[in-house]
């Protein structure tokens, strides 16, 4: 077995009175893809943006590569770390956003060095050089000069999917990124998603596909009410499920 | 489609409008269009035209005008040299009045209450006092502090030097118009800020960008498509609203002209030259806001507009293209409407 790559262990998250994550436990092995399936508002995106530390947990700890996310232990205490070592942080984690998040003012390619150029002070030559190579990866190799708006849903999400691929991240996180998506584009980002399932990178996606899940997924993840439900291999969650609220579920986008 | 059935009533009947018989379905092309005629508006215009004939007429002719007096005075070194130091005032105050304002706006939106408090404050108080009031104010700077020092807040002053020799009058019209701007140029950036979209920022902190480059390069770019028609407006009004450091005797554009006629006499003439002026830089600034706005309108249309440089080349292009047309055979045209292909 290989080693954990995320681990989020017992993690508590309220927004105000609201409860969103109720102790949420989940390991991640290196080179794993991680399905979450889930009704709506059941904290998968929550989930996600605490993965990246895009929101602060009230309870439990997160780490990625057995590094804390977030905060820095010393003695007993957790204690919260600067922006910019956060930052620092979240270059090993890939962002996929539900609907893109592109800088639409700048092209494709510049979209795709952006960070890797600020954050990482690569060379520019260089994260050009990686760029394309991601373009063509995601087969949008006479992309590189467009403007996002200049391009469909799909090749959107793909550039999205390159821009994050750009910091050669440890893990990659994807929230639910077919679902802006005009139904006959979401077969060409789920290829691309397969396609670095292929490759041994370490994902975390967070879909209603659930024909997805089962083709790519080592192991689904049922979240509901802020905990994790049940998980298992796909064959074992989705087509035999224990509990009833994942049978219910099931049922319902199935 | 019923439409599509070869059962189809003969004609355009359908469409339900034109009970006159149709033209021959099979060739389209040889429609006709009849623009529909506008009479009272041609009137209208027609009215409007001879109105304003009569009023350039009334201003090229009638002696009042003294056109003489205009060309004599409108290109000498006097008011030209008064026109720089307009635009000096008007370029220091918008460069530095936007940098300070900008700071102000990061405050208002900063997470700390104190920055906050403190650049709401001084937008409350600056935007409450009469520009003339402020100038008049720092003109008098040094009767209030007399000398400006450095040193230990509260504590012993190492360096200080007289106030009025260091500012001097332009310094002080500038900081005047400065403070003024800065407050008016923050809520134009944060108004800026605040429209673009929060998943931009999030984008870029989940990319790990670090922060001052989130804001110079994802935010500030995308917010100047919502600052930039608001600080084009207030640019021009300051180009304006430098006029009043005349106040100052400062030898700006309207200073010197009011002492030129006060010499001569001749104010209509001199009221012209300054017109004239503000006129001109007003339509350099309002080109400029074109460009600028263009600029950074890029990836924000699919395909952008072409600039009336560009439309106007278009114009031509197309008036020689059918020029040459003219000079060879008429070849119908070939339509695939909603008519040429009914079967
Ligand atoms: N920033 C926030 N402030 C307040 N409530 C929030 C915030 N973000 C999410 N929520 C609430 O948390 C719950 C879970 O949201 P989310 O994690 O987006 O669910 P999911 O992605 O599973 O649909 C929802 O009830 C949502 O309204
Ligand atoms: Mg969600």
């Amino acid at each position: 077995m290989s080693q954990v790559m995320v681990d989020v262990h017992g993690v508590h998250k309220s927004f105000g009175p609201l409860e969103v994550l109720r102790g949420v436990d989940l390991r991640v092995r290196a080179g794993e893809v991680t399905v979450i399936l889930g009704p709506s508002g059941s904290g998968k995106s929550t989930l996600l943006r605490t993965i990246n530390h895009l929101e602060k947990v009230n309870r439990g700890w997160i780490s990625i590569d057995g590094e804390l996310i977030g905060y820095r232990r010393a003695g007993g205490k957790l204690h919260e770390l600067k922006e910019k070592d956060v930052l620092k942080q979240r270059t090993h984690i890939g962002f996929v956003f539900q609907n893109f998040n592109l800088f639409p003012h700048l092209t494709v390619l510049e979209n795709l060095i952006e960070a890797p150029v600020s954050a990482l002070r690569r060379p520019r030559k260089e994260a050009e050089e990686t760029a394309r190579r991601l373009l063509d990866r995601v087969g949008l190799t006479d992309k590189a000069d467009a403007y996002p708006r200049q391009l469909s849903g799909g090749q959107q999400q793909r550039v999205a999917i390159a821009r994050a691929l750009a910091l050669e991240p440890k893990v990659l996180l994807f929230d639910e990124p077919t679902s802006a998506l005009d139904p006959e584009l979401v077969g060409e980002v789920l290829d691309v998603i397969k396609d670095l399932a292929g490759t041994g990178t370490t994902m975390i996606v967070v879909t209603h596909e659930i024909g997805f899940a089962r083709e790519v997924a080592d192991t689904v993840v049922f979240m509901d009410g802020g905990v994790v439900v049940e998980q298992g291999p796909p064959a074992a969650v989705l087509d035999d499920p224990h509990h009833e609220r994942t049978r219910a579920f099931l049922s319902k986008v199935l | 489609m019923a439409s599509t059935t070869d059962a189809a009533p003969p004609g355009a009947a359908s469409l339900g409008t034109r009970p006159e018989a149709p033209p021959a379905p099979d060739d389209p092309a040889s429609l006709k269009v009849v623009p529909a005629r506008h009479y009272a508006r041609w009137a209208a215009a027609l009215a409007v035209i001879v109105l304003v004939a009569q009023f350039v007429h009334g201003l090229a002719n009638n002696p009042v005008w003294e056109w003489g007096v205009f060309r004599d005075y409108v290109l000498s070194e006097t008011i030209v040299q008064a026109v720089w130091v307009t635009l000096q005032l008007t370029a220091y105050a918008t460069v530095l009045g936007f940098l300070l304002g900008t700071v102000l706006a990061f405050m208002r939106l900063s997470r700390s209450p104190v920055l906050q408090t403190v650049a709401w404050t001084y937008i409350w108080i600056f935007r409450s006092i009469p520009m003339i009031v402020q100038l008049v104010f720092w003109f008098n700077l040094s009767a209030l502090y007399e000398r400006l020092g450095f040193g230990i807040p509260f504590g012993p002053v190492f360096w200080s030097v007289d106030s009025n020799s260091v500012i001097g009058t332009m310094g002080a019209a500038i900081i005047g118009l400065t403070l003024h701007q800065a407050a008016y140029a923050a809520e134009i950036v944060r108004g800026g800020v605040i429209s673009v979209d929060h998943g931009q920022l999030e984008a870029a902190a989940a990319l790990g960008i670090p922060r001052l480059r989130q804001i110079r390069r994802i935010v500030l770019p995308q917010a100047m498509r919502a600052i930039l028609p608001t600080a084009g407006n207030e640019i021009i009004g300051l180009l304006k609203g430098t006029s009043v450091v005349y106040v100052m005797s400062i030898g700006e554009l309207f200073y010197q002209v009011q002492v030129i006629y006060g010499r001569t006499g001749r104010v209509i003439p001199l009221l012209l030259v300054a017109t004239a002026w503000y006129v001109v830089l007003t339509s350099l600034l309002s080109v400029a806001q074109y460009y600028v706005e263009r600029r950074y309108a890029r990836g924000a249309n699919r395909t952008p507009p072409p600039t009336p440089f560009q439309r106007a080349r278009r114009f031509v292009r197309t008036l020689r293209a059918a020029a040459a047309q003219r000079n060879q055979p008429v070849v119908p045209l070939k339509t695939t409407g909603p008519l040429g292909d009914s079967r």
